[in-house]
């Protein structure tokens, strides 16, 4: 019963290609290690130094939470206002890199090449690009984080704009719509609830970034981490990121929850 | 009036998809093409309203050729045809009166269409038609909450509300059950006699056909190997033409199951 069949059977292709896949992943993991100087033995014989500096920061310093409530909130304004205009901006972006809406090659490549590029540039090296354009405060902030965020919502909807049912476009090139009538009918419909949803979480990553904007001098909250922790005031720097903390938890579970009700 | 003079197709990788098709299909008339899968149904059936390019020939659409128009002209030539899918191809998202009010932008300006400004008059024409099928109390309701029969049902509303004075149906059928089969072809039928629209619809199988259509146009391969009125659609017929393949075909299940 359980003999082979008399035709000549296909061999089982070989698995080489999958073992030197892992050797050289594995290879390039050590080799990584030993370049960087790393060592675990240097966490554990660092352990004391680790423990004072959490010993320093207790008891949080709770007087200093009134100073960075406003900070605070102009970390959020900065969020808020750098990826609404990154959304804004991202909308002819995304028709221009799906190659389902935007059907010419020689538009739709360059378009990706430039997001892609766009991608590259971390926030922090876009911020402080921006300090040195329009000095200090939040505008610079502001402008890395637009930037920032055309990067994410943009790549991330025309990934899904193009998946999205066919059908449609399909029906409106058929009633004779227009090519604008024809994105407002059937690409607009299908991809709103993705733009909102990768919207959100932009605005999720964007408000970690904002915090640590300030570094750069790109205002926010990220400015009295530098202080703070240049003076070693190391409750203060405590009190710091348990605010910064508790504002990302609160913003990520609004935001998840109401990306969980679009998708 | 739908006329196809010389008509060929070849795809990019030389195969044939329709050979010098030559057909006049009049005003009014029920035509049913069938055919096996990869017969050129489909390929034929959507050059009408230019959803697939054509390689040789010409085809009139009342006298004026849709495979010289070009922009604005094609559009308004478009906006005539009124087209059915096998998915229905609403925007599930979208309630049924704006699936059914998307047959009419082409009617209007870009600007008010984007804002969804229909004036009151074309509501009232797609509530009416979606009245004429018989579902008009899902007007508000999301597409993708509808049955598929009762989607298929939305979509040939949309093609009336088009105002069409054609209506082609690409395969209506086939993903529904036989029962919405029935329901869906009757409406097709009777928006037909009622309206005058001149109806073209591809099926997979013979005995739909002959129920509805008053035309039946056999597809082998790229080439028209039957045309003719129902009564000269006898199965004898079909045996000569298709044969074995046919055999094969009717055993594969009941209707709608092998469709493409």
């Amino acid at each position: 019963m359980s003999q082979p069949p008399k035709k000549t059977i296909p061999k089982p292709p070989t698995r080489i290609k999958h073992y030197l896949t892992a050797a050289i992943v594995l290879a390039l993991l050590v080799l990584s290690y030993i370049q960087t100087g790393s060592s675990f033995m240097d966490l554990i014989t660092n352990r004391d130094q680790m423990a004072s500096l959490v010993i320093d920061m207790f008891p949080p310093d709770w007087a200093y939470f009134e100073n960075i409530i406003e900070p605070m909130l102009e970390t959020i304004r900065m969020a808020v206002i750098g990826t609404t205009f990154g959304a804004i901006i991202s909308v002819p972006v995304i028709l221009l890199c799906a190659n389902n809406v935007n059907r010419i090659p020689w538009i739709s490549y360059p378009a990706r090449f430039v997001l892609n590029l766009i991608r590259t540039v971390p926030e922090l090296l876009l911020a402080a690009i921006f300090v040195a354009i329009f000095g200090l405060g939040m505008i610079p902030g502001i402008f890395a984080l637009t930037i920032f965020s055309v990067g994410i919502i943009a790549k991330l909807t025309y990934e899904s704009v193009e998946g999205i049912d066919k059908g449609p476009m399909e029906a409106m090139t058929a009633v004779g719509a227009n090519k604008v009538q024809w994105i407002t009918f059937a690409i607009i419909p299908q991809a709103a609830a993705y733009f909102v949803s990768y919207v959100l979480y932009t605005f999720e990553v964007n408000i970690r970034a904002a915090a640590i904007l300030g570094l750069v001098g790109a205002g926010g909250i990220g400015l009295y981490y530098d202080s703070n922790l240049g003076f070693l005031n190391y409750p203060r720097v405590n009190t710091l990121i348990i605010a910064t903390l508790a504002v990302v938890l609160i913003i990520d579970f609004v935001s998840n929850k109401l990306r969980e009700k679009l998708l | 009036m739908i006329e196809f003079r010389n008509v060929s197709k070849t795809y990019p990788n030389g195969v044939k998809g329709l050979k010098n098709i030559n057909l006049t299909i009049e005003k009014g008339e029920f035509i049913v093409i069938v055919g096996l899968s990869g017969a050129g149904k489909s390929t034929l059936l959507r050059s009408i309203n230019r959803l697939h390019e054509i390689s040789e020939g010409e085809i009139m659409i009342d006298n004026e050729s849709i495979t010289a128009a070009k922009g604005k002209n094609l559009r308004h030539i478009r906006r005539d045809i009124g087209m059915i899918f096998q998915n229905f191809n609403l925007v599930k998202r979208s309630t049924v009166l704006r699936n059914v009010l998307s047959g009419r932008v082409a009617y209007h300006s870009t600007l008010r269409t984007v804002f969804g400004l229909f004036p009151k008059e074309d509501v009232n024409l797609a509530l009416n038609a979606l009245d004429r099928v018989n579902i008009v109390e899902k007007a508000y309701t999301r597409s993708d909450q509808l049955s598929g029969g009762q989607q298929q049902r939305v979509s040939i509303a949309r093609a009336l509300a088009q105002e069409a004075k054609i209506i082609l149906a690409d395969e209506p059928v086939a993903s529904l059950d036989p029962l919405t089969t029935k329901q869906v072809m009757d409406d097709l039928k009777k928006i037909n006699q009622e309206l005058g629209i001149t109806t073209v619809v591809n099926l997979h199988f013979i005995d739909i056909a002959r129920q509805y259509a008053t035309r039946i146009i056999g597809l082998n391969a790229g080439e028209v190997v039957f045309d003719g009125p129902v009564e000269e659609a006898t199965d004898e017929k079909f045996q000569e033409i298709y044969g074995q393949q046919l055999e094969k075909e009717q055993q594969r299940g009941p209707i709608g199951a092998g469709a493409e």
